[in-house]
């Protein structure tokens, strides 16, 4: 299992477009990915209301992990799209 | 118009809300169809798999027709239906809403159940968050008349130009409006960051939100509404309506000729700053043309906390209200708690009168560690932004706590303490508690309640209330004269720091800022471009002459240049 640990570099944290764009990009993989605050339970990236619910805040630190084939690389590029101020752009 | 001519009875009528989109507009009222709830006697199901399936094809439904309407608009909205859409097809809603028939219920209540699981979530985030519920529960509602079979809620179809009027309106329904019909829009509840304000700006439809009453308003009665001043008129005359019209066209032209730091005409500067209430409103405030932030209000970092928050917790949240502002000012209001509203992890009990009791710097003074981890956090959030960051204290009275204070700000490594003037006894003492510190704050509407002795929730006292009490001005006059005399600087962050007028006032009695919400620092920049500071002086003069509230803003109107008030 892949593991990558996050900063969350939004703004406005990870809610409505940030999260949209990142549950769209979860989503894309076709892995089971899951999103956690670290030490609290996971959820599932791909549900919207899952992620947002987290209620991850900038500069928080999110922990993705996923499963299989192509795991270290969604977790790289999701990495890289959190890392990114998603409302500015 | 033929919708005043069927309600000849109903006399023009002005109430205020908070305007968040510029502009004027005048229409019949369309009200939007409130959402649809589940029937009371539903009945559980007794095929769940094949009521899975229609609850699962609802929100299916609903998430293709969002998508559709997508195509059609502009680059934002179709972002906004897109997360919409994104949200029917949560596979997390579709578990919840199986749960929910497994445990009994029927299709609507079961989706309806659903929705609210994540709703109170939302909720409990606060701020951007929970602006997402509207969002959520427009999906929820759309997909309870999908599985119920009936007309979806939001905007019924109408052919004349008109005001659209909600309790609030759901993304879907603001970025689907027709801008050829909508003249304008009004809501009930919604906010400045709410869907309906950002969209309705982006559409240039003006808007009012949080207008009490709007959806009790009869469909077809006219409405003329000012964007920009939060103001509208229920079945207004023609002349009110032409009036208001080419008066907001002169206001926006006046407006958008000025930019840059609050300055009289003969060049003074006064700091034109804003009133935050979190993070959310601070990167909103920073990207504005304004010199910083006035008045920071903590409070929300504790008051839906169970127990005290963490160094760590409270310096994230500051870095990120700090961070919009670096190389600018933010002052910050240390806690301000008291028996109204009460902290579940400080409470000192139930008091007789708590806008009299243990609240603001007397709550900090019984728990010194609240107030010194707050400074703490507030010390590191401002070395690693760069924020020009000023501490004040809520309710001093005395040059004591003024001191006390001011030691412990200092004891954290911050550099500049400051107090809140909203107590008169520290007003008419201003040289002594100001000595102390580095600046003072005038909160006006404390100071009002104070100095009137009127409570601020009583609304039959309003009268006694207004900011143009000669005697609130005479302490206001009497705290800047105390300031001056030990040579420090006085601000302004209550509500009277946005009016216009009353800025000039403020400005003639000494003050050299003025805080507020940032929606109304144009206007106050252009009523300081219009006059110098010996004119504020005799402004402020002609008002502590006057013998009532009502003549005190008489003869500022008539001493204020008509440049500026012909545009109020």
């Amino acid at each position: 299992m892949a593991t990558r640990t996050v900063t969350i570099a939004s703004s406005v944290g990870l809610h409505a477009r940030p999260a949209a764009l990142f549950v769209e990009a979860a989503s894309a993989s076709g892995l089971d990915v899951e999103i956690a605050k670290p030490g609290e339970d996971p959820v599932d990236a791909t549900s919207i209301l899952g992620v947002m619910a987290l209620g991850a805040r900038h500069g928080e630190e999110v922990v993705l992990t996923a499963d299989g084939d192509g795991a270290d690389e969604t977790l790289d590029s999701l990495v890289e799209l959190l890392s990114r101020d998603l409302d500015a752009e | 118009m033929a919708e005043s001519d069927t309600q000849p009875d109903t006399q023009p009528e002005t109430r205020h809300g908070i305007g968040v989109s510029p502009g004027t507009a005048y229409g019949p009222v369309v009200q939007v169809a409130p959402p649809v709830r589940p029937p009371a006697d539903e009945k559980a199901v007794d095929d769940e798999e094949a009521a899975l399936a229609d609850v699962r094809a609802a929100f299916e439904s609903v998430a293709v027709s969002l998508e559709e309407r997508a195509t059609r608009v502009d680059d934002t909205a179709q972002q906004i239906l897109k997360a919409t859409a994104l949200i029917a097809r949560d596979k997390g809603l579709v578990k919840a809403a199986a749960k929910e028939l497994a445990a009994g219920h029927g299709r609507a209540h079961s989706i309806e159940n659903a929705v609210e699981t994540y709703a109170a979530q939302f909720e409990a985030l606060g701020g951007y968050f929970a602006e997402r519920v509207a969002d959520l529960r427009d999906v929820g509602s759309r997909a309870v008349a999908a599985v119920l079979g009936v007309p979806a809620p939001g905007v019924p179809p109408f052919s004349e130009p008109s005001v659209i009027v909600a309790e609030d309106l759901a993304p879907a329904e603001t970025a689907t409006l027709d801008r050829r019909l909508v003249v304008g829009i009004i809501t009930e509840a919604g906010g400045r960051t709410s869907h309906t304000a950002i969209l309705a700006a982006q559409m240039g439809i003006p808007a009012v939100v949080q207008l009490a009453g709007a959806t009790e308003i009869a469909p077809g009665t006219p409405v003329a509404l000012d964007g920009d001043t939060g103001e509208v008129t229920i079945a207004p005359d023609m002349e009110l309506v032409t009036a208001q019209r080419e008066r907001a066209a002169r206001r926006a032209e006046a407006l958008g000729r000025l930019s840059g730091p609050g300055r009289t005409s003969d060049g003074a500067e006064v700091a034109l700053l804003a009133n935050i209430g979190g993070v959310e409103d601070a990167v909103a405030a920073g990207a504005q043309d304004l010199e910083g932030v006035g008045l920071f209000r903590t409070e929300f970092v504790y008051l839906s906390a169970a127990k005290a928050p963490t160094v760590e917790e409270q310096t994230e949240i500051y870095r990120g209200v700090f961070a919009p502002f670096e190389g600018r000012r933010v002052v910050v209001r240390t806690l301000d708690a008291g028996a109204d509203k009460p902290l579940k992890f400080a409470d000192l009990g139930p008091e007789e009168n708590p806008a009299l009791g243990r609240r603001g710097l007397r709550l900090s003074a019984e728990r010194p560690d609240l107030l010194d981890a707050q400074l703490e956090a507030l010390a590191i959030a401002a070395r690693e932004t760069g924020a020009d960051v000023r501490v004040m204290a809520p309710m001093v009275a005395t040059a004591e706590e003024a001191a006390w204070f001011a030691r412990r700000v200092r004891e954290n490594g911050l550099p500049k303490a400051g107090v809140m003037i909203e107590v008169p006894g520290a007003a008419l003492r201003a040289h002594h508690v100001l000595g102390e510190v580095d600046f003072g704050s005038l909160g006006t509407n404390d100071l009002a309640q104070y100095t009137m002795a009127a409570d601020r929730m009583q609304g039959a006292l309003s009268d006694l209330l207004d900011p143009w009490q000669p005697a609130v001005l005479d302490v206001v006059g009497l705290a800047c004269d105390g300031a001056a005399r030990v040579n420090r600087p006085i601000g302004v962050c209550g509500e009277s720091a946005g009016d216009p007028l009353l800025a000039l006032v403020l400005v003639g009695l000494g003050v050299s800022s003025l805080s507020m919400a940032p929606s109304k620092v144009p206007v106050v920049r252009l009523a300081l471009s219009l006059h110098s500071v010996a004119e504020c002086q005799a402004i402020a003069v002609a008002a502590r002459s006057a013998r009532t509230a009502v003549d005190a803003l008489t003869a500022v109107r008539e001493a204020a240049r008509t440049e500026l008030t012909d545009l109020l």
